[in-house]
């Protein structure tokens, strides 16, 4: 299987900070890839230098054959940030129409991202009167608009009730089974379980590049937050 | 550039401003309103209203827009939705001139709600038309959306982005003319009221003012003030990066 993201000796710094120390990993194409780790681990700056936002002080990052952040990447990769980044003074359809119009898209395409993220109902009302959890769900919406190749999500599943985290993962999965690589990132361990390949990043290190199934046999527990909890003490004896 | 994407951008921004009633009715009402105050203070001074009024009328939507417009900015950048819409087929002079132009539209309707109040409800006269004052007040409104977009990128918070205004605007607000003529003032003040923009629009306004036709001098006011614009759009297009720290 051919990989949808490189990343290369990445390190990054942000203030005198050194946030990312030199990651490698990859990510297959048409997988469901989780970003594992802790808040402040480095997983959204990890995200940010996959989409072609982030200073990066050394390392590349190679995105479907192109560096993070080239032109023609732009059609080709859908990113939700953490924080729902829609327009809160625009009902749900006026910006799932926003989005689509800037890849050329007609509101046919954005009736249907709404459709799929399970906000048809609540199309016509601000965005800023909905729950946050419907917030997260039109910006997760307005991303899968134009079907890129690649969907970055930050975090998308916070404040979803279990139902529809379940309908969101399914989605997910039919996504990928339809060729589309997605790189999802959580600090719940339930959600691990999920996914394809798993990417468990510990202060700005990655610590476990694995299936989930690998890595509870690696562990020697069905428990994959108890998995993690072992990686991480024999990742600190080897550091020590 | 792409027309497709700017235009989107510009009907974007005009939607988000048409669920906000309380804007549109402020930005409607307060230049008008201004002007009403202004009528009655200057009620027994002979022509001195129909001078600052004619003043008034370009500087009002200049200080709005780019209050206005350095807001809206800093609330793309603070929100996460810059970020998401630099990832897209988006450019940056899409957004830009998507700005201007929404907001320039928005100037129109403001300009000629202020405008048919001055001439018609306070008994505003001019020499020139009135059509001519709307055409500089928009595009003073346009130069106070370029300058409020250049200046959001200097701003991390709201509290910083307000402090724009009196560095920004106030210096040309008093150097532009209204207070002292600007051929009165001390050389080194004069240098420097000739390269601030409203200078220009106050200028250009006077024509109308003083002239039944366009003059030459008030269309290339116009222009300078036009090219400012123009200027301050391209350089918070270079302000603007897709990769931050």
């Amino acid at each position: 299987m051919s990989s949808a993201i490189e990343v290369d000796s990445l390190v990054v710094e942000r203030g005198r900070r050194r946030v990312l120390h030199g990651i490698n990993c990859t990510v297959a194409a048409g997988s469901v890839t989780g970003l594992l780790g802790p808040s402040g681990s480095g997983k959204t700056t990890l995200i940010r230098a996959i989409v072609g936002v982030q200073v990066v002080k050394s390392g590349t990052v190679t995105v479907l054959g192109e560096a993070a952040g080239a032109p023609a990447l732009r059609r080709a990769v859908g990113y939700v940030t953490q924080a729902p980044s829609v327009y809160a003074d625009l009902s749900v359809r006026e910006n799932a129409r926003y989005f689509a119009s800037l890849y050329g898209l007609g509101a046919a395409d954005a009736d249907r991202a709404i459709a799929d993220v399970g906000l048809a109902d609540a199309a016509g009302q601000l965005v800023g009167n909905l729950s946050g959890g419907q917030r997260s769900r039109a910006s997760l919406g307005c991303a899968m608009i134009g079907a890129p190749r690649l969907l970055v999500l930050d975090e998308p599943t916070v404040g979803q009730d279990p139902v529809l985290r379940a309908d969101l993962w399914a989605k997910f999965h039919a996504l990928a089974a339809a060729g589309t690589t997605l790189l999802v990132s959580s600090h719940v361990m339930d959600e691990a379980g999920r996914c394809d390949r798993l990417l468990l990043i510990r202060e700005g290190r990655l610590i476990g590049d694995d299936s989930p199934a690998a890595i509870r046999a690696a562990a020697g527990t069905e428990d994959l937050e108890e998995a993690f909890l072992r990686l991480i003490r024999d990742s600190e004896q080897v550091t020590a | 550039m792409n027309l497709r994407i700017t235009l989107s951008t510009a009907a974007r921004i005009l939607r988000q401003l048409r669920h906000d009633r309380r804007t549109v009715g402020l930005l409607v009402v307060v230049p008008a309103a201004l002007l009403t105050l202004l009528y009655f203070m200057y009620d027994e001074a002979g022509g001195t209203f129909d001078r600052i009024a004619l003043v008034m009328l370009g500087i009002f939507p200049f200080v709005i827009m780019f209050l206005v417009t350095s807001i809206a900015m800093l609330r793309e950048r603070t929100t996460g939705t810059l970020e998401r819409l630099l990832t897209t087929p988006l450019g940056k002079l899409d957004l830009l001139f998507g700005y201007g132009l929404a907001f320039g539209l928005a100037a129109a309707v403001q300009a000629g709600v202020a405008v048919a109040a001055a001439y018609w409800v306070l008994g505003l006269e001019t020499v020139g038309t009135f059509g001519l004052v709307v055409l500089i007040a928009v595009v003073d409104a346009v130069l106070g959306v370029a300058l409020g977009l250049f200046c959001s990128a200097f701003a991390r918070t709201e509290f910083q982005a307000v402090q724009f205004l009196p560095v920004v605007v106030i210096p040309q607000l008093l150097l532009c003319g209204l207070f002292v003529p600007r051929a009165q003032m001390a050389g080194w003040l004069q240098a420097t009221a000739d390269v601030l923009p409203l200078s220009y629009a106050v200028e250009a306004l006077a024509q109308v003012g003083a002239h039944p036709d366009a003059t030459a001098t008030m269309w290339r006011d116009l222009t300078v003030v036009a090219g400012a614009a123009i200027v301050a759009l391209v350089l918070a297009a270079a302000t603007l990066r897709r990769r931050t720290p």
